[in-house]
């Protein structure tokens, strides 16, 4: 445990070259996502939907309604969302995205409480483990859609919120990845570690909190990365299940029903969607480069 | 390293607590009632919770309505609108206390008593059934009968029996004569020409296909682009949209006198609704941000005709039609038998009425004619 050493720390002459490259890579795979979407277009277009030189057909129609033009998709953006109104699609999708994240944060909160509980449990006993881990594991089996419409009575018949009926549903997945990942890491200290910490006469939770927990850092920060996404995931699923509006669920749905009048719209939605997962995961991603790659970083 | 961790928690802690705080203070932004408030003489208000079948909508405008214009507050009602989601079914929110009174089609609802649910309908509003099957001219579909040999688009889930009774009554079998392919809730495989003919609520899907630009013409497709099955003219129609209320606590006199005003409070609502439809299509857009005004335009003035006029007065129920769905309903084996006595009374309905008419409030719409509605494109 020495102190790091100066190249250890990324100077930010480094960090900035990494900025970019990571910025012309995001461009350069959106350049090739939009360049694809219209080539296949335009072969569509032009060959009536089949393969070229083939009489095999497309997976996919081509045709505007089925795969909008990326400009339509990306004015459809910048568009008001109702006539007259003045919030655009984007500003709208926005403070979707926002009251969705809150109940997927809540959600993720909960779910990592619990899965790092379940973990603690598991560790402590074995038997706790035999019979806990099956049932964690038969837990995601269950369809979230099945489970969806019971959270939801419970809660209006018990008087809580729909908010917190979405983010207990959200709970339901997260706390999965967080349980699994974390008993392992918390697992993972050598047998030489905990011998040590016994020999100092130190007790079970002074070894899960001086030794565990940090040797479960790598395991645990890619379990909140995942349990993030699925957090949003399970908020949005929530949402369209128990008909909650305001959020990101509730777009995606009623942009849907009319997906004949405005394709474009539903695809904007989507992408809402998945730039907040995408949001929630370098969130995720940050805080595990302060706290595992971080000045202290270099584990035990 | 220590420290580390206990930052970790910290953070994790402050998450929970943002979460939590955040969440909380917005746990009713989903409501859209108006704060109670008892200043029509009111000596106590009740809470009452409407649990509709889906988003709002103009097919709900008169619920809106009512909350919007005070009507509700005029009865001493707190009316809370609660949205429909996918997996939420109006009855079942009612039967497990969730709601106090429900929006749901009778056929549905009518399934839901046969399992067991005490659900009692006390205002039939849609007087009229608002499903058509749609096709486009050029397929030649212009009654029942004309179904045969084609593919014809059904939502299936209880939406299906008009058309399976339709075409039985004009000699056709479905799934025999005809192919019935399972349709989303969009007009797109009808567009695409994936089916011959499809399911469409007048008052929404089927201006779905006239918000549509025609391929072929760079234009919107128009009503003479299309052909319409209507079976409210087959007489196969069931009726549709009702207010549902809990049928253990109608023993009640509190929920009797509450049933009454609500279904006054509501009938006026859609009065409004007819009467100053502009405003009314307002209030409804103002409920849904992202809905399309000149769609809901046109839904506003389909629903009305579906309830308007109504010669006896809005939410009594029209034995004949109730006999009928009951006969589809039981013919096509969607009801093991006739429903019993109690599955509907006229009762507070026709208290209500006589609450209008000491009103002055006009719930029969006798001189409604439907009004000529311009759609634009995506329904904008």
């Amino acid at each position: 445990m020495t102190a790091p050493v100066e190249t250890a720390r990324p100077g930010f002459a480094r960090a900035a070259p990494a900025v970019l490259r990571q910025a012309v890579t995001v461009l350069g795979s959106l350049v090739t996502i939009v360049v694809l979407w219209e080539g296949y277009k335009f072969i569509g277009d032009r060959t009536d939907d089949t393969w070229p030189l083939t009489n095999i057909g497309l997976p996919v129609s081509s045709d505007d309604l089925t795969m909008p033009h990326a400009s339509d998709i990306w004015s459809a953006f910048w568009a008001p969302v109702q006539r007259g109104g003045s919030d655009s699609l984007a500003v709208f999708l926005v403070k979707a995205s926002w009251f969705t994240l809150r109940e997927a944060a809540l959600g993720f909160a909960m779910g990592t409480c619990i899965g790092l509980v379940l973990a603690a449990i598991m560790l402590r006993s074995h038997f706790a483990e035999r019979g806990v881990l099956p049932w964690v594991n038969i837990s995601q089996t269950v369809p979230l859609i099945a489970l969806a419409p019971i959270v939801v009575t419970w809660g209006r018949t018990n008087g809580w919120g729909d908010t917190l009926s979405v983010a207990l549903i959200s709970t339901y997945l997260t706390f999965f990845p967080v349980a699994v990942n974390g008993l392992k890491g918390l697992q993972s200290p050598q047998a030489a570690d905990i011998e040590l910490m016994r020999s100092y006469a130190a007790g079970w939770r002074d070894t899960l909190f001086k030794v565990r927990l940090p040797a479960a850092r790598p395991y645990l920060f890619p379990a909140f990365k995942l349990a993030g996404t699925l957090s949003v995931v399970g908020a949005i699923v929530g949402e369209i299940s128990a008909g909650v509006r305001g959020g990101l669920g509730r777009a995606i749905l009623d942009f849907a029903g009319r997906y004949s009048t405005g394709p474009a719209k539903v695809y904007a939605a989507v992408i809402g969607a998945g730039l907040l997962g995408l949001f929630v995961f370098g969130l995720i991603s940050a805080a595990e480069r302060f706290f595992v790659r971080g000045p202290q970083g270099s584990g035990t | 390293m220590k420290a580390t961790w206990k930052k970790c928690i910290v953070v994790l802690a402050a998450m929970a607590l943002l979460a939590a705080a955040c969440g909380g203070s917005d746990d009713d932004s989903g409501d859209t009632a108006a704060a109670g408030s008892g200043d029509a003489g009111c000596d106590s208000v009740d809470d009452v919770a409407l649990q509709l079948q889906w988003f709002a909508q103009a097919q709900f405008a008169g619920y809106y309505a009512a909350v919007d214009q005070g009507l509700y507050d005029d009865r001493c009602l707190n009316v809370n609108i609660v949205e429909g989601g996918v997996d939420i079914v109006p009855q079942q929110q009612l039967a497990s206390g969730a709601a106090d009174f429900a929006i749901s089609w009778v056929p549905k609802a009518l399934v839901s008593r046969e399992e067991g649910i005490d659900i009692v309908n006390v205002a039939q509003i849609f007087q009229r059934s608002g499903t058509l099957q749609v096709s486009f001219a050029d397929s030649g579909i212009n009654g029942p009968a004309d179904l045969a040999g084609k593919k014809v688009g059904s939502w299936g889930f209880g939406n299906e029996f008009e058309l399976l009774a339709g075409s039985r009554a004009a000699g056709v079998e479905p799934g025999v004569d005809y192919e019935i392919v399972q349709q989303n809730f969009d007009m797109l495989a009808l567009i695409n020409g994936e089916i011959d003919a499809a399911q469409a609520m007048n008052y929404n899907e089927y201006a779905q296909v006239l918000e549509t630009i025609n391929p072929d013409t760079g234009e919107l497709f128009t009503a003479e682009d299309l052909t319409v099955i209507n079976w409210n003219d087959v007489g196969t129609a069931m009726l549709q949209d009702a207010i549902w209320a809990d049928g253990t606590r109608l023993g009640d006199a509190a929920y009797q006198d509450i049933t009454t005003r609500f279904i006054a409070a509501s009938v006026e609502g859609w009065a409004w609704c007819r009467d100053n439809s502009a405003d009314c299509v307002d209030v409804v857009l103002a409920n849904g941000p992202t809905l399309g005004e000149s769609h809901q335009t046109w839904q506003l003035n389909e629903i009305s005709g579906l309830i308007w006029p109504s010669p006896d007065g809005a939410g009594l129920m029209d034995q004949g039609l109730w006999d009928q769905t009951v006969e589809v309903a039981t013919a096509e084996s969607v009801l093991a038998g006739p429903p019993d006595a109690s599955s509907f009374t006229t009762e507070y309905a026709e208290a209500a009425l006589k609450l209008l008419a000491d009103a002055g409030v006009d719930a029969t719409g006798s001189g409604f004619s439907l009004a000529d509605v311009t759609l634009n494109e995506g329904g904008e």
